[in-house]
């Protein structure tokens, strides 16, 4: 081992341990089952976060604050859920169902309106800063969180995403695996040709590595070139690759998460977390309504509504939901105003978010906002890096931890405070 | 200008394989040529060498005594093919194809890497390629708010000043001061850039002056005064408040005299809505140092172009010819390449960037001859091989004295650019046919939204991905790339060379702009003459050759 250090010198000594063990051969060496989370039972498993991300901004009052008959109210109704006194836009009936898993956050507070700015600011828990780029939270988890024999990504984005989460400082190495066809294996997993001909290209690909590191084998070999090639052709042949396709899933299921993208999503998603994947976002698109806000949230609730419950209701019933920390929000919530489009615009006060899972103190609502819109701040405001602190609690990371950017600055895992009332095991 | 043009037709993925007929058949008439035959070139006049200059000889003697102090040797000289391959990495993004390494092979002027050179700087291609470099820290990777800022015009533009070889100076001071619409005038958009909500975000554009045309991160002291260096808080706040007069208007940016810089605690997209503006204090507009070298009686944007590229301002030169080194050796002579240590009182033969500044100061701020000066040293023409790279741990000792030219990642649009280039055999240019600069502009998209792209002021010493390597593995681009048919190189090597020798030796020059050793002609026979076919067993020539470090890595 002791040549661990000057090998990983400079550039790649961020390179988690995780990764330089991954070197050696360690991780591989490990029973692949192992991965799985079924190997040990609910919140003794290590924990996954899960983050469902609803892009464009979604309207706190067509979603989980709606106020019918105000003057910020609009047409939305408004319906009972499972917890006692609190109500949820009539449009989430599924959801209404299953509340009581979630704490329910009705006063997010953001200082960016815009929506590059917005989705970097709610997914980082930092705003943007010109020299830096902050890690998302999922990259965070799948940095911090360990996930022994797994073969394929850490992190795993489903879906299309405008603005896709990145590793930051981290390294690109934790920028997420993204799938843009969801039920399906991901793309660039199969070789353009039969496996003699593979056995041929690799035997010949290193017969040149051998003669490009003649005379600079130390300095090539920090390139990592080959050992990045070879973690790719190891995950070209797992078998935890069925994790992303619905093969093996039955018709009765897929139908329960509904016919669309998204649901088909929140099922890998399932499908991922019990293979031992520790961080996977899937992001839903659509929610920036500036005109037809109304029809278009009900488009979005009917896509949203059954993927959501179903995919809350599979993890507990696989007695998953215990280590899976659920996110649910946007990068912002619309104005409480309604424009002459019939349509509302960026509000970064008073937003809204649903956190359940491990840890958390579900079945709670904090906050509260003005019906009658004209109060900007809501109660008992959350800031967004008290949300992303108490994520990190949740998930039994070092909120508070520093890590060493590549130019040597020291950055917080988090710049907030986790929300004690919103910890199941309150600190 | 057609060749922008394109970049703003949305054609629908759909109308690609009509558009990929039509280029065959092209490539299939100027295949006829036969690309693969060496050239006769017209015997060609002599150029005047530009190096060895006095710049270039301050430069190898200042490295030269470095090594000497940390008793690190050199590493020896490269051969001219690899030096060509660096040239076209750093100045068009590519490599050269087969027709211009037979070019340069055929030009018997002992001077022909400087001709080279020469002609690349003049090249269309090589203004584009240092456009997209050097936007990138002007405007960032953001998208921004499209109807207010328009990234393509703004690269077009830049590309435009640098093929007419504008001085820098001229092209920054336009940047900063230009008024009107962002389409119309494309330097506006550095301008428009920090537009959110309707509002010009003048922080922003504050840091971005003082990161890419000063070196500094001053922007740091926006929040906090800067904990290393001497930035406060208030000179950065002055800074910014020379933006404060810019404001969007119907027909564009424009300087409104009225306007000033208030500072309070609101982001800019609270304070541009109506409800929250109240509180704060105004700030007037104010230089860091150097307050003489400001302008007088233009707009405070006019005048603070006039001082940032003021002849005293040292900082200016500095900061471009850090990049500049960053471009031609893929790391840059300090790093983060935004953050360069502050000047010394008076101007140092012992500091490289002093060197390099003064000389482009004095050269009228000319990009191309500090392009030329820094890849005629002796270290941008060094080998990559040295006898300390060979063990991991005694690699930081020649890194840190630039004893052998670095090994750095190519950039995703550089990778792509190797293969289009030695899959095409043929140039691709300015002059090429629009449907096949279309489609070399869709598939560069396609395979820069899977592989990623990179940050400015990150070094490219970081390892490739898992995603990025099956991409190059087994993406649709790298299939196209590598499939043999009669537009690919692989279809033509197959079909035409006359024996599998000849296809080694082609596939190497195409892909690693080299001929294969004794050893690899040896070990990759096997290659070709086990192959059901000739085409196959190029094809995994050609995959192979794609997929090693020699490709990916500059060296």
């Amino acid at each position: 081992m002791s040549l661990l250090p000057s090998l990983l010198g400079s550039a790649v000594a961020r390179r988690s341990l995780l990764l330089s063990s991954a070197s050696l051969g360690l991780s591989f060496a490990l029973p692949a089952l192992s991965a799985r989370a079924a190997w040990s039972r609910g919140s003794e498993r290590p924990r996954s976060l899960l983050v469902v991300w609803l892009a464009g901004g979604p309207s706190q009052l067509e979603t989980f604050d709606p106020h019918p008959g105000s003057p910020s109210g609009g047409p939305t109704k408004a319906i009972d859920t499972v917890v006692p006194d609190v109500q949820i836009a009539a449009d989430y009936p599924g959801i209404a169902a299953v509340l009581d898993r979630f704490a329910l956050v009705r006063s997010l507070v953001s200082k960016e309106g815009d929506h590059e700015r917005g989705q970097y600011t709610v997914k980082t828990g930092y705003r943007p800063e010109p020299t830096i780029i902050h890690p998302a939270i999922g990259a965070i988890a799948a940095h911090e969180l360990p996930s022994p024999g797994l073969q394929i990504p850490r992190f795993i984005a489903l879906g299309a995403a405008e603005f896709p989460s990145r590793g930051g400082y981290l390294g690109a190495e934790f920028d997420p695996y993204r799938v843009f066809d969801s039920g399906h294996k991901g793309q660039n997993l199969v070789p353009h040709v039969d496996a003699e001909r593979q056995t041929r290209r690799l035997a010949a690909l290193a017969t040149l590595t051998r003669s490009f590191e003649s005379g600079r084998a130390g300095a090539v070999r920090r390139t990592f070139h080959e050992h990045t090639l070879r973690e790719a052709l190891t995950l070209m042949s797992s078998d935890q690759l069925a994790a992303f396709d619905l093969d093996d899933e039955s018709e009765s299921v897929k139908a329960f998460y509904g016919e669309s993208d998204f649901g088909r999503g929140c099922l890998v998603a399932r499908r991922l977390i019990e293979a031992g994947v520790r961080s996977v976002e899937i992001t839903l698109q659509g929610f920036d309504t500036h005109a037809r806000n109304f029809a278009g949230h009900t488009a979005q609730a009917q896509i949203l509504d059954p993927a959501l419950s179903a995919l809350i209701g599979d993890l507990e019933d696989r007695d998953l939901l215990a280590s899976t920390v659920v996110l649910v929000m946007g990068e912002f919530g619309r104005t409480p105003a309604i424009n002459p489009l019939d349509g509302r615009d960026h509000w970064p006060h008073g937003f809204s978010c649903l956190l359940g899972g491990a840890g958390i103190a579900a079945g709670q609502v904090i906050g509260s906002t003005d019906p009658d819109g004209l109060s900007k701040m809501p109660s008992d405001p959350v800031e967004i890096a008290d949300l992303t602190a108490t994520v990190f609690r949740a998930l039994g990371i070092d909120f508070a931890r520093e890590v060493a950017t590549p130019i040597g600055r020291p950055m917080k895992l988090s710049g907030g405070k986790p929300l004690a009332r919103l910890l199941a095991d309150a600190v | 200008m057609a060749a922008f043009g394109i970049r703003q037709i949305a054609l629908p993925a759909g109308t690609l394989p009509a558009v990929a007929l039509g280029s065959l058949v092209l490539l299939v008439i100027a295949a006829a040529s036969d690309p693969l035959a060496k050239r006769r070139v017209p015997s060609q006049p002599p150029v005047a060498t530009v190096a060895p200059d006095a710049t270039v000889v301050a430069i190898d003697r200042l490295l030269a005594d470095r090594r000497a102090v940390a008793g690190i040797e050199p590493a020896g000289p490269t051969d001219e093919l690899a030096i060509l391959r660096r040239l076209w990495l750093a100045v068009a993004g590519t490599i050269p194809s087969l027709e211009e390494l037979r070019q340069f092979e055929a030009d018997a002027r002992p001077n022909r890497l400087d001709a080279a050179l020469k002609g690349l700087l003049a090249d269309r291609r090589s203004a584009e390629s240092l456009a997209q470099q050097l936007a990138l820290p002007l405007v960032g990777d953001e998208k921004g708010q499209f109807i207010v800022f328009r990234r393509d015009r703004f690269t077009a533009w830049l590309a435009d000043q640098i093929a007419t070889n504008r001085p820098w100076d001229d092209i920054v001071r336009e940047m900063v001061a230009a008024r009107g619409l962002w389409t119309g005038t494309p330097a506006v958009n550095f301008v428009t850039q920090a537009a959110a909500d309707g509002v010009i975000d003048a922080d922003r554009l504050a840091g971005r002056v003082s990161r890419v045309f000063l070196g500094a991160r001053m922007d740091c002291a926006q929040c906090h005064n800067h904990p290393f260096a001497a930035w406060k808080q208030s000179q950065f706040e002055g800074l910014a408040a020379s933006f404060a007069q810019a404001r969007l208007s119907p027909v564009g940016v424009e300087d409104d005299p009225r306007r000033v810089h208030r500072i309070d605690k609101m982001s800019v997209a609270a304070a541009a809505m109506p409800m929250m503006v109240g509180g704060g204090r105004n700030v007037p507009p104010r230089v860091p140092f150097g307050e003489e070298w400001l302008g007088s009686g233009g707009t405070h944007r006019e005048n603070l172009a006039a001082w940032i590229v003021h002849p005293d301002n040292r900082r200016f030169d500095r900061a471009i010819a850090n990049r500049a080194w960053g471009i031609l050796f893929g790391k840059a002579w300090h790093e983060p390449v935004d953050d360069i240590p502050d000047p010394g009182a008076e101007s140092s033969s012992e500091d490289l960037l002093d060197i390099l500044g003064d000389d482009f100061r004095a050269h009228g701020r000319d990009l191309r001859r500090l392009v030329t000066v820094i890849a005629s040293t002796e270290t941008f023409r060094m080998s990559s091989t040295h006898p300390l790279l060979e063990a991991p741990e005694d690699c930081d000792s020649v890194t840190q004295t630039w004893a052998a030219f670095p090994i750095t990642r190519l950039r995703p649009e550089q990778v792509i650019g190797a293969m289009v280039a030695a899959t095409s055999l043929q140039t691709i240019h300015q002059d090429s046919h629009l449907l096949t600069r279309t489609i070399r502009f869709f598939r560069e998209n396609d395979f820069i939204r899977e592989y990623g792209k990179v940050q400015d002021g990150q070094g490219q010493s970081l390892p490739a991905t898992i995603p990025q390597a099956l991409v190059q593995m087994n993406g649709k681009f790298a299939r196209e790339m590598v499939e043999a048919n009669p537009i690919t190189a692989t279809g033509r090597i197959a079909g035409m060379a006359s024996d599998d020798t000849a296809r080694l030796d082609t596939a190497f020059l195409v892909a690693l702009t080299r001929r294969p050793s004794t050893d690899e002609r040896e070990a990759l026979q096997a290659l070709l003459s086990e192959a059901p076919s000739k085409g196959r067993g190029v094809e995994d020539l050609m995959w192979t050759l794609f997929n090693c470090p020699e490709f990916c890595w500059n060296h």
